[in-house]
């Protein structure tokens, strides 16, 4: 009796001498420790994670642009862009007045050129843009703002205009930064293109 | 003052419906007039239908929409084959002159033609003028109308729109866009105070410059004005 009431009374092994219980890997436990939605999670700047080359929001470029891989241009830009096997995004602060060759063109901003894409032009909503297009298919948000031409080019007259040779000697790109000290960036026609990528990077 | 008072009795006070709506402050395409429901509708359209009729069967032409870039229009006369010159002129018109007042001054007038309607002579096979010159005030809508004869070839067509109630103190805000070569999709989108409303002899003088004009009436007072260069 009393060695019953003593085996009541003792107090409980310490839970580190406790065996630890085996894990027990089901579907709710897996959930609790590393909750997954089915939703995408989109970060609050999605699409600039994703480019290697990108010409920040504080940065001037006075020159010629050329890249071989996608380019997001949010700063200002004056000259000329070629990415004829690429897509171009002027992102919401970009601020390019130059003329413009590409595969593909996604503008937010503001563009001052003319533009030739031989697969698609995109124009969002408060997107500005003045001057000529050509392009083989455009696609355009009501509130975007438009003044020049648009001349659609059947996909036979794109492919000539992709296959436009480029010049033998590009000159180098310039960036410029706010504080006004001038960065001798390396010949755009080195891949990756782009030693302004670098210095726009944000 | 007697009769005054004797009136309130009699008839009730005066009717508040006789104070015409405020002047719209236009937000561009796609932002609508506040406070407004939009009404959409896709309606049969004669004017469009003979300004397609004539350019039809051509291509390379160039045409230019005054009513600023839509998909729609984009679309439609570029699957034409032709090149669509685009100007968003109610926009840049609110925007240079915030004041009716401002429609008569000269350099003002000068300054908006050269920014929107900068081109060489004889360029244009047809211009999409939609309702665009009944927001201006007579010096300026004269202006325009001139420099439109310029700019587009002869044997040219224009298609215009106009309200036809003469005495509305308040017409509706319309945009415009192609639905196919016989209808368009009209949206309404509020209601504004009118410059002017211009009847088939104003209409005829204003365009005298031009060699004909053909009037079509459509729903809710609307004249579809085909202009011959």
């Amino acid at each position: 009796m009393w060695g019953k009431k003593k085996d009541e009374e003792a107090p409980p092994p310490p839970l580190r001498q406790a065996p630890p219980p085996p894990p027990v890997f089901t579907e709710s436990i897996k959930k609790e420790i590393m909750p997954v939605s089915s939703m995408p999670v989109r970060s609050a700047e999605p699409e600039m994670s994703k480019y290697i080359a990108t010409v920040g929001k504080s940065v001037t470029v006075k020159g010629q642009i050329f890249s071989r891989e996608e380019l997001l241009v949010d700063g200002e830009v004056e000259g000329t862009i070629e990415l004829v096997e690429h897509r171009l995004t002027i992102g919401p602060n970009g601020n390019v007045r130059a003329a413009i060759k590409a595969r593909e063109i996604v503008i937010l901003g503001s563009v001052q050129g003319n533009v030739e894409v031989t697969d698609k032009i995109d124009i969002r909503k408060d997107a500005k843009l003045v001057g000529d297009i050509k392009t083989a298919r455009i696609i355009i948000e009501d509130g975007a703002y438009f003044k020049g031409s648009i001349d659609i080019v059947k996909p036979g007259e794109a492919v000539k205009l992709a296959a436009t040779p480029r010049p033998a000697a590009p000159t180098p790109v310039q960036a410029v930064l706010p504080s006004q000290a001038p960065i001798a960036a390396s010949p755009v026609s080195h891949p990756p293109a782009a030693g302004i990528a670098g210095a726009g990077a944000k | 003052m007697l009769t005054e008072r004797l009136r309130t009795i009699l008839l009730g006070p005066p009717r508040a419906s006789l104070v015409p709506p405020p002047r719209p402050i236009y937000l561009g395409r796609g932002c609508g007039l506040p406070n407004e429901k939009e009404v959409i509708e896709t309606r049969a359209s004669r004017g469009l239908d003979q300004f397609f009729s004539y350019i039809k069967d051509e291509t390379g032409l160039a045409i230019l929409d005054l009513s600023g870039l839509t998909q729609s229009n984009v679309d439609f006369i570029t699957s034409l084959g032709h090149k669509l010159y685009t100007e968003d002129f109610l926009r840049s018109l609110y925007a240079t002159f915030p004041e009716e007042s401002d429609q008569m001054n000269s350099g003002l007038i000068e300054r908006f033609l050269n920014e929107n309607l900068n081109y060489e002579d004889d360029t244009f096979s047809g211009v999409l003028v939609w309702d665009v010159l009944e927001h201006m005030a007579r010096p300026l809508l004269a202006a325009t109308v001139e420099r439109l004869a310029r700019i587009v070839k002869p044997k040219s067509y224009l298609l215009a729109l106009f309200h036809a109630q003469e005495r509305a103190s308040s017409v509706p805000f319309y945009s415009f866009r192609i639905a196919d070569s016989k209808s368009m999709t009209v949206n309404m989108r509020g209601s504004r105070t009118p410059t002017q409303i211009l009847n088939n002899r104003t209409l005829e003088k204003l365009f005298h410059k031009f060699e004909s004009l053909k009037f079509f009436l459509t729903r809710e007072h609307l004249r579809e004005v085909i202009v011959k260069r």
